[in-house]
């Protein structure tokens, strides 16, 4: 067991080391963040003197080693714009993306998971089909596209949400319904399939033949079982938690960190993206690990297998 | 004296296409049945049919009695009484018909508490000794493992197990050895015949494999494309086979003893069930088919004590065996 969350752990810090040499290196090679902050009609020397201050005339190795330099003596850089230490910037900003995706995370869960469950339960039924249709359309639809329906029908012609702002509750609540209905329409296939799996299998037979009540087979020998593919989805969406809401930010004009990440590119203010991607690679990871731990809880099979790994 | 089970005209369609078309079969108190005939002839299909076990597109009609309590369409509380409590049923691959994911103890204290109404310390010791009783070692320690960890022939024991825990009348083994190996086989049977005698149990032993029926059944039916055509005591079917599916079935066993001679093959194949022929479902395979066979599917009649058969060519069919067996 202590060896089998040992390579996980390593194996997780190898995809957080990849993913911020990966943005590094495309960041630099696509756009001088000179020209772009200070715009390309300032003058030569301008340019130049900015490009030796932020260290940009150094070789791509040199920076990159600085970087990790840096890294170790826990400083994520300043922002290329204000100066202000990135990590500043992006943290003050998680509490208002948190407000969209905590609520949205819960919702998708709330929805998803019953429907899927009472999907399969009632196979072919009219709900059933209904329970498909909507998530397929739920997840075929961009949530760009979904967020501006949503705002045609209840901002622009009922009146009675607002387009996009920070104000007041009322500002959250499209964007946190643009942000479930698609989720709940992944979960909802997800769980309905795993169901549906589970429902199929010889101990649930085993478990009726041996008089256990229908109801009590559902939560006591299905669910359990069904748990184990859903709780794959559920770790995803949990890892998607910090910069799930960069386009639903952006349309509802909502001040998150995807908002910061979209005008961080744009400038190519280097410090505040390359720190925006390494708390996302954190977050996915670790939830990616939290999942790997839940299913040795729930499986003891895999339990048994990680005891020999 | 009433049977313990009777089944009536019992016929199930899945989507519109019969796989049972009206058995009728009869078991007594303590009985062993042996159900044999080819996969997909319906013998499995029968109990989860009589117990209400099959998926709910199928459609199920004919009647099931158990001690004249009528179970087609009984609520699905009386049902769970009945399933596990009265009549207990075992299953062709151990491997997937124990939860994954729920310990042994788990498994077998739930159908305890069903049937039992034990709880506490008691239900504790009545686990721990029925594996003691179906020969799973250490079994103090086992209780807390889970499905995996136990073999193939330990999981058909711990089924075994569970299924008798709630004192059951009869139990249905369908299959119980296919999926392991031969030496296992021969244990699990043993094990199965040592508990219906000593708990009283009547079993139906569903099988392909003849011999294990002969070796422990009192009383052989045999299936064909979802009927039952003949049923006789299995020392009678197996010397003197009337119906020439079971000829053929028979036919094709090697004998332990007498010169060596060629295997007998039935020729054909099973029917496919969206197109019965009309009539006798084996007339087309059998070679004493005669016109009025392909009028109507001949019904179960009485050719002796104890015995019946479903052939209107039955007397020929006697002739014939008689024949061969004088040459």
């Amino acid at each position: 067991m202590g060896r089998y969350f040992a390579i996980r752990i390593g194996r997780a810090a190898l995809t957080i080391v990849l993913v911020v040499t990966f943005a590094f290196v495309v960041l630099r090679l696509s756009g001088d963040p000179a020209l772009m902050i200070l715009g390309p009609e300032a003058p030569p020397e301008v340019l130049a003197a900015f490009r030796k201050a932020w260290g940009l005339d150094d070789p791509i190795w040199l920076q990159y080693l600085d970087y990790f330099g840096a890294i170790a003596k826990g400083e994520l850089g300043r922002s290329m714009r204000d100066g202000r230490p990135a990590i500043e910037l992006v943290l003050e900003r998680i509490p208002a993306t948190l407000a969209l995706t905590l609520p949205a995370f819960f919702l998708k869960v709330a929805l998803g998971v019953p429907a899927g469950i009472y999907a399969a339960l009632h196979r072919g039924s009219g709900v059933d089909r209904a329970v498909m249709m909507t998530a397929v359309a739920g997840f075929t639809v961009p949530s760009f596209v979904l967020a501006l329906l949503l705002v045609l029908v209840f901002a622009v012609q009922l009146g009675w949400l607002p387009s996009g702002g920070q104000e007041s509750w009322r500002h959250a609540i499209l964007p946190i319904t643009t942000l479930s209905l698609g989720g709940a329409a992944v979960l909802a296939r997800f769980t309905r399939s795993a169901m549906l799996e589970v429902l199929g299998q010889p101990y649930i037979r085993t478990a009726s033949a041996k008089g256990v009540p229908w109801r009590k087979v559902v939560t006591s020998h299905a669910l359990p079982n069904a748990a184990i593919p859903t709780v794959t989805i559920l770790g995803f969406m949990v890892g998607t938690l910090i910069a799930g809401a960069v386009v639903v930010e952006s349309v509802f004009a909502w001040p998150g960190v995807g908002r910061l990440l979209v005008v961080a590119v744009a400038n190519r203010d280097l410090a505040v993206v390359q720190c925006i991607l390494l708390l996302v690679a954190m977050t996915m990871v670790s939830s990616n690990l939290i999942v790997d731990f839940l299913y040795g809880f729930l499986d003891p099979r895999l339990r048994a297998k990680g005891a020999h790994a | 004296m009433t049977p313990l089970v009777s089944i009536e005209g019992l016929s199930v369609a899945f989507n519109g296409v019969p796989v049972l078309r009206g058995v009728d079969l009869a078991l007594g108190k303590g009985e062993a049945l042996g159900l044999v005939g080819e996969s997909g002839s319906g013998k499995s299909v029968t109990w989860l049919a009589a117990l209400g076990l099959l998926p709910r597109h199928a459609k199920v009609s004919g009647s099931v009695r158990l001690d004249g309590r009528e179970l087609l369409g009984a609520p699905a509380s009386e049902l769970d009484q009945v399933r596990g409590g009265r009549v207990a049923m075992i299953f062709q691959d151990p491997a997937s018909a124990l939860n994954p994911v729920l310990t042994i103890r788990k498994q077998l204290c739930e159908a305890l508490a069903l049937h039992r109404n034990l709880s506490g310390e008691a239900i504790k010791a009545e686990a721990l000794r029925l594996l003691n009783l179906v020969g799973i070692p250490d079994a103090g320690r086992r209780l807390s493992a889970y499905p995996h960890e136990f073999s193939g022939g330990q999981v058909q024991r711990i089924m075994i197990a569970m299924a008798v825990a709630g004192n059951p009348d009869l139990l249905i083994a369908d299959e119980p050895t296919t999926a392991l190996d031969a030496t296992i086989q021969a244990q699990i049977l043993e094990l199965l015949s040592t508990i219906r005698r000593e708990m009283s149990m009547a079993l139906v032993l569903i099988s392909h494999d003849l011999g294990v029926v002969a070796e422990n059944c009192d009383r052989v039916a045999v299936m064909y494309a979802g009927r039952i055509v003949e049923q006789a005591p299995s020392n009678q079917l197996f010397a003197d086979p009337v119906h020439p599916y079971a000829q053929g079935l028979i036919g094709a066993l090697p004998p332990l003893d007498g010169p060596r001679r060629r295997l007998t093959a039935i020729p054909g194949t099973v029917p496919d069930p969206a197109h019965m022929p009309s009539g006798c479902a084996f007339a087309p395979r059998c070679t004493l088919a005669a016109e009025p066979c392909a009028l109507a599917a001949p019904p179960l009649a009485p050719i002796a004590e104890d015995r019946v058969v479903a052939c209107i060519r039955a007397e020929a069919s006697r002739h014939a065996l008689l024949g061969i067996a004088a040459e």
